[in-house]
Parts: C-alpha cells; structure tokens; sequence
C-alpha cells in the first residue's frame, strides 16, 4: 500500500481514575498502604465526622443570624480529610472557601473558622498552621499565590510543597491555566486538587467545560493529571500522597481531579432546588463518604456504636466550647481598620484614623 | 557618584538589594531572554533593558523569564512576598494592568488587612507609563490614579535617575506592597547618581524649587517641566515653588498644603486624564483645609480626557507641556 500523507501520532495521553473501596466501603482490589495505618485511618473519620457536625452547626447559625453567609461541604468531607491528611506540617495549604474538612485537619480553630464566616478578620490570622493561605473567595486567583508559595520554596532548596485546592469552576478560569503553565515550565512544587462536586453555584459540569475531564486539562501545561474517586478516602489519601512525595523531592507538580457531589446549597444565599433536580441529588445521598470509611473500618475491627457515639459526644462539645469562644469575642477595635492596612500607617491616615475612633467614641 | 541613567539606577538599585539580601527576585516578561546560549543569553533585561546583566551575576533561579500570563507572575510574585521573597515583578506597560487587576486590588492590597494584619507582602511592581513615545493609546497611558485610590497599595513616581534609585531600594525594603511607575520617557536620562545604596522616604515629598509666588505641584515626568518653567518664570519676577510628590500613596499632605496656604496661588501638574486623578485628589486636599489662604483659583494642568493619541502632532498636544504650564502658572500669578 502506497502511503498517501505524512502524518502521525506525537503525543498521546491517558487519564487514570483511582478508587480503593467502593460506594458500599468494599475493597476493590489491592489497598494502598494507607489501609494498614489503622491511627491515620481513625483520625481521618473522627475528622470527618467532626467537619459534618461543624457543618450542621455553622448552618443553624447563619439561620439564627449568628454568622453571615455560609457554604456547606457536605459530601465532600473526604476529599479534605484525604489531601489534608497527605500533606507535611510544613507543606502549606492555599484553600477556598469550602474546604474547612483540610483547615480542621491542618489545626485551624473551630473559633477561627466561626470568625472567619461571623465576619472577623481575624479568623484568618490561624493560631495553627502560620504558613497557610487564607480562604479566598476571588475564585482561582489563589492558584497564582500557590505558584509563587511553591516557587519561593523551591529557591530555597526547602523539601516541601503548596497543595492548591479549587472546584470545577474555578478550573474554567485563565488563572487557573496560566498557573498550571507557570508551575510546569517552572517545574514547582504545587499540587492542584479540582474538587469537581458537579456544581458551580448553579451552572452543572457539563456546561462547566466540554473536556472530557477536568484532569487533562494539566497535560496542556507539561504536568500529569489523574482523578480519584473523591468519596473514597483511600484513593484522595493515596494519590495525594504519591504527588507530595514528588513534589517535595523535585519531580515537579501535579492535578488531582476528585470526583465529588456537593449534597447542599452552594452557600446558605443559594436555593439549588431551583436548579437542580431533587433525584439527582437522592441519587448521591447512596454515596456517603463518611458511611464509606465507617463501613470500612467496621469491617476491619477499627470502629464500633461505642467509638461513634463517644465521637459524636467529643465532636459537640468541641464545637459547643468552640461556639461560646466565638459568642464571647469582643468585636474588633473599630482602629484595626487602619492598623491592618499598612506596616506603618502613613502619616496622613492617622487624622483619619483618629477622626473615626472620635466617631466612635472611642477617641 | 557619577552620572547615570534613569534606567541604569534601576538596575543598580536592583542588584545592590540582590546582593544584600537573598530573597529578593526578579521577574518578568523577556527580563532575561535567551535558552542559555552564548551570544543570546541576556539578550533583553526588559522591553527597555531595565533589568539588563543581572543574570550572569544573579542566576535564572533569581532572574525569572515569565511566560506571557500577567495573572500567574504577578499572582505568583504576591504568593511568593508571601511567603517570604522579595520579588519585583516588571508589568511590562501600566496599560496591561487590567487583565491581573483582581491579583493587584483584590489580594496584595487586602493580604494584610484580611488577614487579620497578620500578612506582609514585600511586592514591588514595576511598570512602565507615560505618553510620548509614539506608542498609542494602549501603550502609554498614566493610570497612577487607579492604585492611589486602593487602600493596602503604595504608589511611587520617580522623577528622575536620583529619585529613581533612592525610590526603588525603600520599594524592595518596604513591607506593603508597592506599584513602582516608570516613566519611559526618562529612562535616558542622566544625572549624578551616589554608587552606594541609599533610600529617599515614601510620603515625603522633595521641594525642587523655592518660591513664594506660585506653588506648582507635580509628579514624574512632569516635575523637570515645572523645573525648567519654574527656572525661566523667575526671569520675569514670578518665584515658584515646585513640589515633587514622588508617592502619590502615601501623600506629604503637610507640605503640599503648607506652601500653597504660604504662596495662595496652587498649579498642579498632572500628566494623567483630568477625572478623579492627582490633580483634582490635591485641589480637594486644599480647597478643604487651605481655603482662607487661596488667593486665586487652584489650576490643573493636565492632559484631556480622551485616549493617548498615536499621531504625533496630537500625542504632542495631548501631553501637557512647559508651554501649557507657564500659561497657567502667569494666569494665578496675574490673580
Ligand atoms: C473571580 C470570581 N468570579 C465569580 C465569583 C462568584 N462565585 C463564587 S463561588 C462561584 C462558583 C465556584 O464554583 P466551583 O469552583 O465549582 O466551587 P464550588 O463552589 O463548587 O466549591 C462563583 C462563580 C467569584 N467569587 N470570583
Ligand atoms: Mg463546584
């Protein structure tokens, strides 16, 4: 046969989708080493179990008007746990507003998180992990500071990584692909995790992007892309841990696609049933990633009725203490609107800073 | 000392902190260029050769080609001063400004506050601006006004080499995030320049010229017009004062309205669209508490409000001038 054109195939990629248990907490196949870590795998649950609680609590409190806007992670528990769980102390987090399940993990105060939503700069200024980025709500645009993070680290020579989280929506943004390009052709350490729980306030994935995937969207700036099943703590947990390692060691960055569902609202100023069909979202419910760890660790002898009922009881109490810290705050001094603005207050914005503590009474 | 360009006390200043302290980076579109192959390596240092010949010295690590994604550096170099570097970051032309406007005014000047004041981010942004280039409108624009009016920022216009140096060390050592504007008319400039570093303050401005007829108050590039008009006009009897403000963020509040309540007689020089810019930000400043002392109306001279022109004789008209400054510093004068 006569070849008739010149061409071929340079390049060609593939997505792998990771899952260790299914929807029923079943292995389904060999475990990754983190299976065999019965502590990591109880603090995990507890901790997913207490952001779920937190959750419910935070809700009731925007209702009775004791903290502002709010939005929920509900069903997307393991993914924080999962990545948070995978990170180094050093390591530094750059999250958005919805992943409180890794800032509990990482040491973030349940009284800093009440702050941070009652409206109070100073939830962001975290008694735990100093090094972390503060939520940010400008979506995608943290994906830039994460790449500056993971560049100042690689200068200089230190063994750690940025883990940089954001939803499917985020991932439609040019931040977004202009930090993966950055952190590939700069070879950084940063690992994107797209949370892709179907929804962006009301617009589906479908109308998100046509890609097949959210994870290809990495191969186009040099760096590997994956997804995990992002229900499954093992799999988020494995996979996160597998591109830290690289990361820190010098391998470059890395996408991981979690697939989620977001079970409520996308915050507490939304009503998804206005966009969003009921059946869809029944269909979810079947898929618990907490029932999926517990079933998990029933089966294995880690946990029983007893350990869950003493876990509900701390988690309350916990966040009850945590409510009263919060409740007792005082507001913050009407002046920290000058004294956090600059290192040293300009000459000529201290007559208006005395001016206001005069209107307030204060002065 | 000895003579040096506005551009040369950039890039010294530049290396001078680079060598005097580790964290400081630089980074940017073609700051560097080249693949590292002799004869071509360093090729650029900037559209305008700022940052020219500090690789060899500083290493690519320090000295960062960017890709062509103003959101990803400039966003990376806030996360970075973040983090513990001090990067400048080269916006190649202020008019760009706006496709990474959100990483600007949304997150560098809000770190600190938003953070509960617990945040420092050392950026600098360095970029150029300025009409008379014979670059067209989207190539020469002022837009100063924009970063003075967000809180968090601070905003510096060096007028000359001397400034230029002095400015650009207090930027890099500066703990708030900096918008550093270069006029790219200046950049040949020359006059004596200190070799040692030394710092010139932020919110302090620097009186040129002494007079007690008129107060001309200016910025960048327009502070050698007002120079030269304030030079001839003394001929004619008529002594000016000249105030460079050099930061527009913070602003010498003390001294502008000092000399205007000594002289009465307010000119302000302003090379940017007349609408809430310096110009009219410091007519307000004295109308409201130098009032009483006015004894003719405050003038602004500045360009018109409409886009920079690409044709020459009107890019020429549009730009203010010692012409456009003398006319309006007899008019108060005559008052
Ligand atoms: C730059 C920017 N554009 C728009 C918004 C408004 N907004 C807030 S959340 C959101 C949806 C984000 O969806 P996704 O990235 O999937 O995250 P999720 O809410 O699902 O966690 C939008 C559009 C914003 N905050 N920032
Ligand atoms: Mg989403």
């Amino acid at each position: 046969m006569t070849k008739t054109t010149d061409s071929q195939i340079v390049a060609r990629f593939e997505i792998e989708h990771t899952r260790y248990l299914d929807e029923q907490g079943q292995p389904c196949g060999e475990l990754p080493e983190v299976a065999g870590n019965a502590d990591l795998l109880r603090d995990a649950y507890r901790t997913m179990v207490l952001t779920r609680r937190y959750d419910g609590k935070a809700l009731n409190l925007q209702r009775t008007g004791q903290i502002g806007t709010y939005g929920s992670s509900l069903g997307q528990e393991a993914v924080g746990i999962g990545f948070a769980s995978a990170m180094t102390a050093r390591d530094v987090l750059a999250p958005t507003y919805r992943e409180f399940s890794a800032q509990l993990w990482r040491g973030v105060s349940i009284t800093e998180l009440l702050l941070y939503w009652g409206g109070d700069e100073r939830g962001s200024d975290y008694s735990g992990p100093r090094e972390d980025f503060p939520i940010c709500v400008p979506i995608a645009t943290h994906c830039c500071h994460a790449v500056g993070a993971a560049y100042a680290m690689k200068l200089r020579g230190e063994e750690r990584a940025v883990v940089c989280v954001l939803g499917d929506g985020a991932s439609s943004k040019g931040d977004f692909y202009e930090s993966l390009n950055a952190a590939g052709v700069w070879h950084l350490p940063v690992v994107f995790i797209v949370i892709n729980n179907q929804w962006a306030i009301s617009v589906p994935r479908k109308r998100q992007s046509a890609a097949q995937t959210l994870a290809q969207k990495a191969i186009a700036g040099g760096i590997p892309g994956e997804q995990v099943d992002g229900n499954d703590f093992l799999a988020v947990h494995d996979r996160t841990a597998a591109a830290l390692s690289k990361a820190r060691a010098g391998g470059g960055a890395h996408l991981i696609e979690a697939l989620t569902y977001r079970m409520g609202d996308h915050t507490t100023a939304d009503d998804a049933s206005r966009y969003r069909d009921a059946a869809e979202v029944e269909a979810h419910r079947a898929d618990d990633p907490i029932a999926r760890l517990r079933t998990f660790l029933e089966g294995r002898g880690l946990w029983d009725a007893q350990a869950e009922e003493a876990l509900l009881k701390d988690c309350d109490q916990r966040i009850d203490k945590a409510l009263e810290e919060y409740l007792a705050t005082p507001p913050q001094p009407v002046e920290v609107l000058f004294d956090y603005l600059y290192a040293e207050l300009p000459e000529a914005l201290a007559e208006q800073r005395q001016q206001l503590l005069r209107e307030s009474g204060d002065g | 000392m000895s003579r040096k360009t506005y551009r040369q006390a950039i890039n010294e200043a530049l290396a001078q902190e680079m060598r005097r302290d580790p964290t400081v980076v630089f980074m940017g579109e073609d700051n560097v260029g080249g693949m590292g192959a002799p004869g071509e390596d360093d090729a650029w240092g900037g559209v305008l050769g700022v940052t020219k010949g500090l690789m060899p010295e500083f290493g690519r690590e320090r000295c960062l080609d960017t890709p062509i994604s103003e959101s990803a550096f400039i966003g990376a170099a806030v996360g970075a001063a973040a983090t513990g570097l001090r990067p400048v970051a080269e916006l190649m032309f202020v008019d760009f400004m706006g496709v990474c406007l959100d990483q600007i005014f949304n997150q560098a000047a809000k770190f600190r506050y938003m953070f509960g004041g617990k945040a420092v981010t050392p950026v600098v942004i360095r970029t150029m601006y300025g009409a008379g280039f014979r670059a067209a409108s989207q190539h020469s624009q002022c837009l100063y006004p924009i970063f003075t009016h967000i809180p968090g920022l601070k905003v510096v216009m060096p007028s000359s080499p001397y400034e230029a140096k002095g400015l650009m060390i207090q930027a890099i050592r500066d703990d708030d995030p900096v918008i550093f504007l270069e006029h790219k008319v200046l950049y040949d400039d020359e006059e004596e320049v200190p070799d040692d570093p030394y710092t010139l303050p932020f919110g302090e401005a620097n009186l040129t010229r002494e007079g007690n007829d008129v107060t001309l108050v200016t910025l960048g590039r327009m502070v050698k017009f007002c120079n030269e008009v304030a030079d001839k006009l003394e001929g004619d009897g008529i002594r000016c004062s000249v105030i460079d403000l050099r930061t527009t963020s913070p602003l010498d509040e003390d001294t502008i309205l000092e000399n205007a309540e000594e002289t009465g007689r307010v000119v302000i020089v302003d090379e940017s669209n007349p609408r809430c810019n310096i110009a009219t930000d410091i007519s307000a400043l004295i109308a409201q508490n130098a009032f009483d002392a006015l004894k003719a109306p405050i003038k602004m001279v500045t360009a018109p409000h409409t886009p920079p022109p690409f044709a020459p004789e009107l890019e020429d008209l549009y730009i203010p001038d010692q012409a456009k400054i003398e006319a309006a510093v007899r008019e108060v004068a005559a008052h």
